[in-house]
């Protein structure tokens, strides 16, 4: 852990680092500027050995064959198992540099390494660093030139084991130190009577933190700024196109009462505008702020360990908790993070699982937004029905899709503190994700839709699909606009059911059908990646059917 | 130090140490495992176990590993006799 903030470093390309193993699950390429020369530096997923055993791992042996040189980064208060891997790079023809990283956690764990001998024995340049604040970073580059491939004997396992350890007998000294409050606190957090308790209160916290801090951006900010700043300004604006025509109607879109309504104008600069920036901002600010908490303080893991019982129910092992926490931000990194799953079978679940059930944080603000009117219990409704579609359909996945699930083996890292600098700049990146991802394509949906509503075609999908459409999930027949746009962004089909005035049950059902129908754009493109195309068809096949079933209960229900 | 008998680490009690003596599983199993620290020889203690055949945590030098119920049955260790 901590290679990707020692790249972030080392190139000021910014990359997600994070508190546990899996963070990076492809490579990035970042450039560094070495003497008078641009040279290029490549971010791997982190291994502990050169036999993969999961896809991350894989890329990371792969990479390895084409640089000039490595940067071993090595967790220094886990010498004796880094080593192994470091040796085994020494074995093979290429030039090694190692920085002995997390040096600032050293001490206080009464653990005492000499770098200089450590250096000597191995051969290769040995700097220590803290790639969080940077320190030794500059001395690492500085020292490059010296990088050799000290063309070590080629070793079987336990010689290798057997060199590890005696190198580390000779550099290393551990005193014992008494339990600290961090540690006491991770005893607690895996015990098997206390670790649940906790977990309910940290992902409790968790949704009311998001909530409070989402809902107060809307309220205090966003708001504010939209109804009585910009608002006047659009009606000038209305005015100035003569109050109606095609500009006004894609532009501004349809007044109420003379007012702009920004769920349902659907004006590029009006509702356009809005969902993106009013609605969804907020909590997508405020999800990724609190899940970067809890990713860099450690605490996904354990919940892996907690959970791990569960998810095997699912046909995953615990460990799949993390890309289904990050489907809660956007489905499209926690598909990518499916690579940290060892089977092929456990990714097909999980990802099918994730496009299915998990709403993304766009999602959710709309339907926190939207249904939330109605009175919170439907809110409820929605996540209690998303959430037992994810039990019910994982469970007979994991009763149908072939092949077995390994179990979980993981590495536990230690709580710590988040460093602000580094929480802030990801949240930075990931916010700016969605803002460049989002933006664009929410703005050409809503000039496509002002567009196909004045041509009349949705008229003719809406008759055409009516059956479907009311028949099965009880929604009116204009519904089905929303459903096509789902293909494209959820958050603003969410939008598109505002104007149907529908009754509670209703936006219930559009709502949980929307979420899990169809995946959108962007999710589409990395299911196909990911899963390749026979596991993508799979995926869409058990969506499709699955919606329908469910949305047709609903229907029978309220 | 009497007699130290040898169990597998689901059957430890938590808070328990002993040195890992074999890994009854495949290569692949032993390849994994070794990569994370854990292979004959090894001192470690165990932190924890979940109910239900959950998995359990355990630490190995300076981390802290969680492994699997049944992996675990396959990992014998070495008991030190006596209490902690």
């Amino acid at each position: 852990m901590g290679k990707s903030a020692f790249f972030s470093r080392l190139t000021g390309t910014r990359v997600i680092a994070s508190n546990y193993p899996g963070t990076t699950v492809g490579f990035t390429k970042g450039s560094l500027k070495l003497g008078n020369e641009m040279v290029e530096v490549i971010d791997v997923p982190g291994t502990y050995t050169l036999e993969p055993t999961s896809k991350a791992e894989e890329v990371a042996s792969e990479m390895l064959q084409s640089g000039d040189l490595v940067i071993n980064v090595v967790d220094a208060t886990n010498l004796e198992r880094n080593l192994y891997l470091t040796l085994d790079l020494l074995e093979r023809e290429v030039p090694v540099v190692v920085a002995l990283n997390i040096w600032d956690d050293t001490k206080h764990r009464g653990i005492e390494i000499d770098p200089a001998k450590l250096e000597g024995l191995l051969g290769v340049p040995v700097v220590p660093t803290v790639a969080v604040s940077g320190v030794g970073i500059k001395e690492l580059v500085e020292r490059f030139p010296e990088a050799t491939s000290p063309r070590s004997p080629v070793r079987t396992r336990d010689e290798r084991w057997a060199a590890v350890g005696s190198i580390v007998n000779e550099v290393q000294a551990i005193t014992h130190r008494h339990h600290t409050w961090r540690e006491r606190l991770q005893d607690v957090s895996i015990d098997r009577f206390t670790g649940l308790p906790i977990a309910f209160l940290v992902l409790a916290t968790s949704f009311y933190v998001v909530r409070f801090i989402g809902e107060n951006l809307i309220s205090h900010v966003m708001e504010p700024l939209f109804d009585k700043l910009w608002a006047p300004l659009m009606l000038e604006l209305s005015e100035l196109l003569g109050s109606s025509g095609f500009w006004h109607d894609v532009l501004v879109g349809k007044l109420f009462d003379g007012e702009i309504d920004f769920f349902q104008s659907m004006g590029v600069l009006t509702t356009g505008l809005f969902i993106p920036l009013g609605a969804v901002l907020p909590y997508v600010l405020a999800f990724y702020f609190v899940l970067g908490l809890l990713e860099d303080v450690g605490y996904l893991p354990r919940l892996a360990v907690l959970l791990d019982n569960l998810m095997h129910r699912l046909g995953l092992h615990g460990y799949a908790i993390i890309p289904t926490m990050l489907g809660l931000g956007c489905c499209v990194p926690a598909i990518l993070a499916t690579r940290i799953l060892e089977s092929r079978r456990e990714r097909l679940i999980v990802a099918t699982l994730i496009a299915i059930a998990i709403p993304c944080a766009a999602s959710q603000a709309m339907i926190i937004g939207l249904v939330g009117e109605q009175g919170m219990q439907y809110v409820v409704a929605v996540y209690g029905i998303l959430f037992a579609v994810w039990l019910v359909l994982g469970f007979v996945l994991n009763h149908t899709v072939r092949g077995f699930s390994p179990e979980l083996l993981v590495e536990i890292p230690p709580y710590r503190l988040p460093v602000w600098r580094t929480t802030l700049s990801k949240l930075w990146m990931r916010v700016y994700g969605f803002l460049r991802e989002a933006l664009p394509i929410i703005l050409l949906a809503i000039l496509a839709i002002s567009i196909l509503y004045t041509l009349g075609v949705f008229d003719a999908i809406a008759n055409f699909t009516a059956p479907l459409v009311s028949g099965v999930f009880g929604l009116p027949k204009e519904a089905v606009v929303a459903i096509v746009v789902g293909f494209l962004r959820k958050d603003i089909a969410i939008g598109l059911l505002a104007p149907l005035s529908l009754s509670a049950g209703q936006l219930v059902i559009g709502c949980v059908v929307l979420t899990m129908f169809f995946p959108c754009i962007a999710t589409f493109v990395v299911m196909a990646r990911e899963l390749r195309l026979k596991g993508l068809i799979f995926a869409i096949g058990v969506m499709i059917i699955v919606t329908l079933i469910v949305g047709g209960l609903l229907n029978l229900v309220f | 130090m009497s007699e130290n008998k040898q169990i597998t680490v689901r059957q430890m009690r938590a808070g328990q140490s002993g040195k890992v003596v074999r890994i009854a599983g495949g290569v692949g199993l032993e390849n994994r495992l070794n990569s994370l620290g854990i292979r004959p020889g090894k001192r470690i203690t165990k932190l924890s176990s979940m109910f239900m055949r959950g998995p359990i945590t355990i630490q190995v030098d300076r981390s802290q590993v969680a492994i699997g119920y049944g992996m675990a049955g396959r990992i014998l260790v070495e008991v030190e006799g006596g209490k902690r």
